[in-house]
């Protein structure tokens, strides 16, 4: 049963809810544009799950995956064997990269050759040109190729290729390969060619970087349970890689899951934006009302009740605006797989998500509810006697209460915050960081109030002073709208300055005085051949790192195997680091993008944090990289031992490195002393700058028939395959940005409508006076232009300070302020500000100013 | 006896003195009688008229109204009393602009959780103002004279013990105003409510059955008016009652 009183109030706040739509509703949008973000990511988030998870053996081509970076061992051989003899069909795909040359056209690119076996993909169907031509790839001198290829070699259907010491006739094109992930084919487009043709090519030399996998169809879904129990950890103490295709799809689905959770963070951003556009607005809602409040308290209505009624509304029009915003979302679910098709691993096909839309509504109502309760608190000041006398002074609400409720606030954001993050720590995160740009915008606030106060000029046009005068009067609304403004120009000013960093950083990474060109699989007796290749200018700067594959035979005596089975802790080394096979290199200097932390150098230079002098005795010496020294367990005079070939090396850790990755540059694990390697087999890395485009062309041509074996790749190609994926990401950031950046502006119309009625009587009362309009306006725009400076101000600063953070620590890029986009900002949304608040007083000034001193007196 | 102060005081803090508005009031109102209480600007009659209906807590002495001691109740306590047993009448109206007619007359049933018939009631209080073709206006457009036979009509609609009217006439035009004068009058008698008035207006004064007369926040006359002589009923006061001393010239009304 319903108390009478809770029936009562409803009733009431649905009778007076009709005014409440008009003049709190439009400042609802901002919940709505929110809640639209939020649950268009949430369901396009579980539209990619499904996607993935129902494709997830298509996705494969197969069931299970093994996978290596060398040749096939026997062991594994037997056990295809095995399987097969089980039943179970198998197909080996063996991709390397090589130089191909057509013929015809003279051109020479850098591809993926990708030889398959009969049957595979085992699962989907492929799309050719011409029609139903896959499985010609098979036949003795032919290729199908990505139609990708056709414009880079300048060949058609029938052409001839070059593909190492095989001549291949083009088959036809693949349209569409459905294991094929969408952004994959943006990094280098293939040739499908036979096992046979591959052999003939003779791509498969030592030190070739190929990539071997077989497949099996395994429907049976408990013989794949078996299988992966019987083999996964046998075959990793191998190298060799085990995955199910089920295993694969959570993996891509995780991933861009993760991506997702970083877009609902700015629509979460959007959403608490709209909360303080509700807060604002229920504030001057609640100022409006005071009289109604002090006749229904007089009429007989207890405190609760009053609280209720405007409570009620609240959340009616929280709910309404929520509504809005699930029914938008799921209009925008739609149109988020065609924004993204160019990154998503899968057609994604849209379903109806009532658990989205169900939090989505959720969330909305909850962030109208804990936003208005604060300025909600009010209505309970109100007196019965402010009914009969306007001068009474309203009582105060009990300090805990607005304690409790800030409290209850603050939780409810931190919550949504870890809900919707990827992690909870970067949740964590992002809730603290807002609690810091509110704290300091708080403390900007203040400190403007108390500074007019001191600062204001005693001379000086008289609306100057006035509007500056307004800003510390007496419940000013200086603090609200500081926090408001700051925070919607933090938000924008912040996702302006990551993005625009980021782009900056991969500029500098490839861009002008970088390396451009790549050439690897050189032989040792090849590279002053393929030096005398590059353009004269090039030569001197060309960079040459010698590459020996090893693994790792011991460390301090102990086998692999006695390392794995020592007890978990931090002195045994991770399975990887043990496992994985190093690309190690040997030279006398280090590297442009190297820093010597730990030890000495061979020439004695010391390390930055630690410069222990390491004495090796008759053992060569070895640098690692910081990183991989940690993961392996082993320091400074700790003795590792390598398998080179089947030589075992043994070398000691004199130095430690830390590697900037991100530079374009030879960069390796472990660095052996010069001498040690010199007679292991290698290969040898080039890298070069040739800024001429027709230039890298012309060495491509000629490296491929003077040195077939030596692959080169065209590293600006590479950027660009980045940057239209990056671009993507931007395009989907700078979508919901515009979301945030909406809310911004309904939260700025709130904030500036707050205080409309004490201008309205100060309008009035001026003009009474003998202001002209003119002068009125003046006073309003001298306190708009005060506010929004150095509100907006504070917040392009705090941007500032929060990409400084973010940018080295989450995106690991160095931060240089664009001082003139921010400046932009600043002006901007100043501009924008006194718009606005201008365009609110317009009216004000138009009526005549007795009506309006009348209203201030004693309207209900 | 339905209303008894006693020894009633208010103090207000102004600008951090001490402000006595109202001291040692005592006064007893009779069950049905219709009392006005008059005075200059400042005198304390608003405030008088706050304590009474308990809208405010004294700073001194006591209320009670058939038998029930404000002071014995809580804030909400006492909203409640005031849905139960008491209507009020505005000098602005104070009609909440974003009801209708009818539904302004509705308020005072729907919060003491009465909504059975409150439609009906308040059609029939509408009707007896004469303003059954005006139920679903909003206050904006209705006339001022309009506006307070609305609020009339909803002062009685919860069928109050007391009623108090503050300068119920003080924003009409004289002719406006008489008519919602014998508006009050009819309706008082016809629903046997104790009426309270404050009121500048000395003719309207001489209608009620006693006339108390305030001065500086002190009791300065308590009298029998016109109204006494037609209802026999009324003042337990003694006529002609002399002030006390004067309190503060600056207190407030």
């Amino acid at each position: 049963m319903i108390p009478a009183w809770v029936r009562g109030a409803f009733r009431l706040a649905l009778r007076e809810g009709r005014h409440s739509v008009r003049r709190v509703g439009p400042y609802m949008v901002s919940i709505t544009l929110g809640v639209t973000a939020l649950v268009a990511i949430q369901s396009f988030r579980a539209d990619v799950a499904r996607s993935i998870e129902r494709e997830a053996e298509v996705l494969m081509g197969a069931n299970v995956r093994l996978s290596a970076d060398t040749p096939w061992s026997d062991t594994v051989l037997a056990l295809r064997d095995s399987l097969e003899r089980e039943g179970a069909r198998g197909a080996r795909v063996t991709s390397v990269a090589s130089m191909v040359l057509a013929p015809s056209s003279d051109v020479v690119r850098l591809v993926q050759v990708r030889a398959l076996d009969d049957g595979y993909p085992f699962y989907g169907t492929v799309r050719t040109t011409p029609e139903g031509v896959w499985g010609a790839h098979l036949e003795p001198g032919r290729a199908l190729v990505d139609p990708a290829i056709l414009p880079q070699l300048e060949v058609g259907i029938g052409d001839s290729i070059v593909v190492g010491a095989a001549t291949l006739v083009i088959a036809g094109t693949v349209d569409g390969l459905p294991t094929d992930l969408g952004f994959q084919t943006a990094v280098g487009p293939r040739i499908h060619v036979s096992h046979q043709a591959l052999e003939q090519a003779r791509l498969l030399g030592f030190g070739s970087l190929a990539r071997y996998e077989l497949f099996f169809e395994v429907p049976s879904s408990a013989d794949r349970i078996t299988l992966d129990e019987r083999y996964d950890d046998a075959l990793s103490e191998v190298g060799v890689g085990f995955t199910l295709a089920e295993q694969q799809a959570r993996r891509l689905s995780r991933g861009v899951d993760f991506l997702g959770r970083f877009l609902a963070l700015v629509g979460l951003g959007a959403l608490l934006l709209g909360g303080v556009g509700v807060a604002s607005a229920i504030h001057v809602y609640v100022q409006e009302k005071r009289s109604a409040v002090a006749v229904l308290r007089c009429l007989g209505a207890p405190q609760r009740t009053t609280f209720l009624i405007y409570l009620l509304q609240a959340v009616g029009l929280g709910v309404l605006g929520s509504a809005a915003g699930v029914v938008a979302g799921m209009s925008l679910q739609r149109l988020l797989p065609v924004v993204l098709a160019g990154i998503l691993p899968v057609p994604v096909t849209p379903e109806l998500s009532l658990t989205s839309a169900a939090t989505g509504l959720g969330i909305g109502v909850w962030v109208a509810f804990v936003f208005a309760l604060l300025p909600l608190l009010r209505i309970r000041d109100v007196t019965p006697l402010q009914a009969l006398r306007a001068d009474v002074e309203p009582a105060t609400t009990q300090p805990w209460l607005g304690g409790f409720v800030v409290l209850v606030l603050a939780g409810s954001v931190t919550a949504l915050c870890v809900l919707e993050a990827p992690e909870p720590d970067i949740g964590l995160g992002f809730a603290g960081g807002l609690a810091v740009v509110i704290g300091a915008l708080w403390l900007v606030a203040r400190g403007l109030v108390g500074l007019t106060r001191r600062l204001i000029p005693r001379r000086g046009p008289y609306p100057v002073r006035q509007g500056i005068s307004n800003l510390f009067r007496p419940r000013n609304q200086t603090v609200a709208v500081t926090l408001a403004l700051g925070l919607g120009t933090f938000v924008i000013a912040l996702l302006l300055e990551v993005e625009g960093s980021v782009r900056r950083d991969l500029t500098l990474s490839f861009g002008d005085g970088q390396p451009n060109l790549l050439l690897f699989d050189i032989q040792p007796d090849q590279v002053e051949g393929v030096r005398a290749l590059l353009p004269e200018a090039a030569r001197a700067g060309a960079q040459v790192s010698p590459l020996v594959s090893a693994r790792i035979a011991g460390i301090n005596g102990e086998t692999p195997d006695e390392l794995r089975n020592r007890e978990r802790g931090p002195e045994r080394p991770e399975g990887w680091a043990l496992r994985r096979e190093y690309r190690n290199s040997y030279r006398t200097d280090l590297g442009g993008g190297e820093e010597l932390v730990a030890g000495r150098w061979w020439d004695d230079t010391p390390g930055t944090e630690d410069d222990t002098r390491v004495d090796p005795g008759a053992l060569p010496g070895l640098s690692l990289e910081e990183g991989v020294a940690e993961s392996l367990g082993v320091g400074l005079g700790d003795t590792l031992t390598w398998n080179v070939s089947g030589v075992e090396i043994p070398s000691v850790v004199t130095s430690l490195r830390r590697v900037d990755w991100e530079r374009l540059e030879p960069n390796f694990f472990a660095i052996l002393e010069p001498g040690s390697l010199d007679d292991a087999p290698q290969t040898v890395i080039m890298l070069a700058r040739v800024p001429d485009e027709s230039a890298r062309s012309a060495v491509q041509r000629d490296l491929v028939r003077a040195f077939p074996n030596v692959s080169a790749l065209d590293v600006s190609r590479v950027q660009a395959a980045i940057e239209s994926v990056l671009d993507l990401v931007r395009q989907a950031l700078a979508f919901l940005g515009g979301f945030a950046a909406l809310a911004g502006v309904v939260v700025l119309v709130g904030t500036m409508a707050t205080s409309r009625h004490q201008r309205a009587n100060e309008g009035a009362l001026l003009r009474t006076l003998g202001a002209r309009r003119g002068q009125v306006r003046a006073v309003f725009l001298s306190e708009y232009v005060a506010l929004g400076t150095i509100a907006t101000l504070a917040g392009v600063l705090l941007a500032g300070a929060a990409a400084g953070v973010l940018l080295p620590s989450v995106f690991d890029v160095r931060y240089v302020p664009s001082i003139g986009l921010l400046g932009l900002v600043w002006l901007g949304v100043t501009g924008l500000t006194v718009l606005v608040g201008l365009a609110g007083t317009r009216k004000l000034l138009d009526r005549p100013p007795l009506p309006v001193l009348r209203e201030a007196g004693g309207e209900a | 006896m339905l209303i008894v102060a006693e020894g009633l005081g208010k103090t207000y803090t102004s600008g951090g003195r001490p402000l006595r508005v109202l001291d040692s009031v005592d006064l007893e109102i009779a069950r049905e009688s219709v009392v006005a209480i008059v005075g200059p600007s400042g005198s304390g009659k608003t405030t008088l008229l706050g304590l009474l209906a308990g809208l405010d807590a004294p700073s001194s002495g006591r209320v009670v109204i058939d038998g029930q001691d404000l002071a014995g109740l809580t804030e909400d306590g006492r909203a409640e009393f005031r849905a139960r047993r008491i209507g009020f009448v505005f000098q602005t109206f104070h009609l909440l602009p974003t009801m209708t007619a009818l539904e302004n007359v509705m308020v005072p049933l729907e919060l003491q959780g009465s909504f059975h018939g409150a439609r009906e009631r308040a059609a029939e209080l509408l009707d007896r103002v004469g303003l059954s073709d005006r139920t679903d206006h909003y206050p904006a457009q209705l006339s001022g004279g309009e506006q307070q036979r609305v609020a009339l009509a909803r002062a009685f609609s919860n069928r109050p013990a007391i009623l108090f009217a503050d300068e119920p006439t003080g924003n009409l035009d004289q002719a406006t105003g008489a008519g919602i004068v014998e508006m009050l009058e009819t309706l008082n008698r016809e629903e046997s409510t104790t009426l309270v008035l404050v009121t500048h207006d000395l003719s309207l004064a001489e209608r009620a059955d006693r006339v108390v007369a305030l001065a500086g926040g002190r009791l300065s006359s308590d009298r029998p008016g016109r109204g006494s002589d037609a209802r026999g009923a009324g003042s337990q006061a003694p006529a002609g009652r002399e002030p006390a001393a004067q309190a503060s010239p600056e207190a407030g009304g």
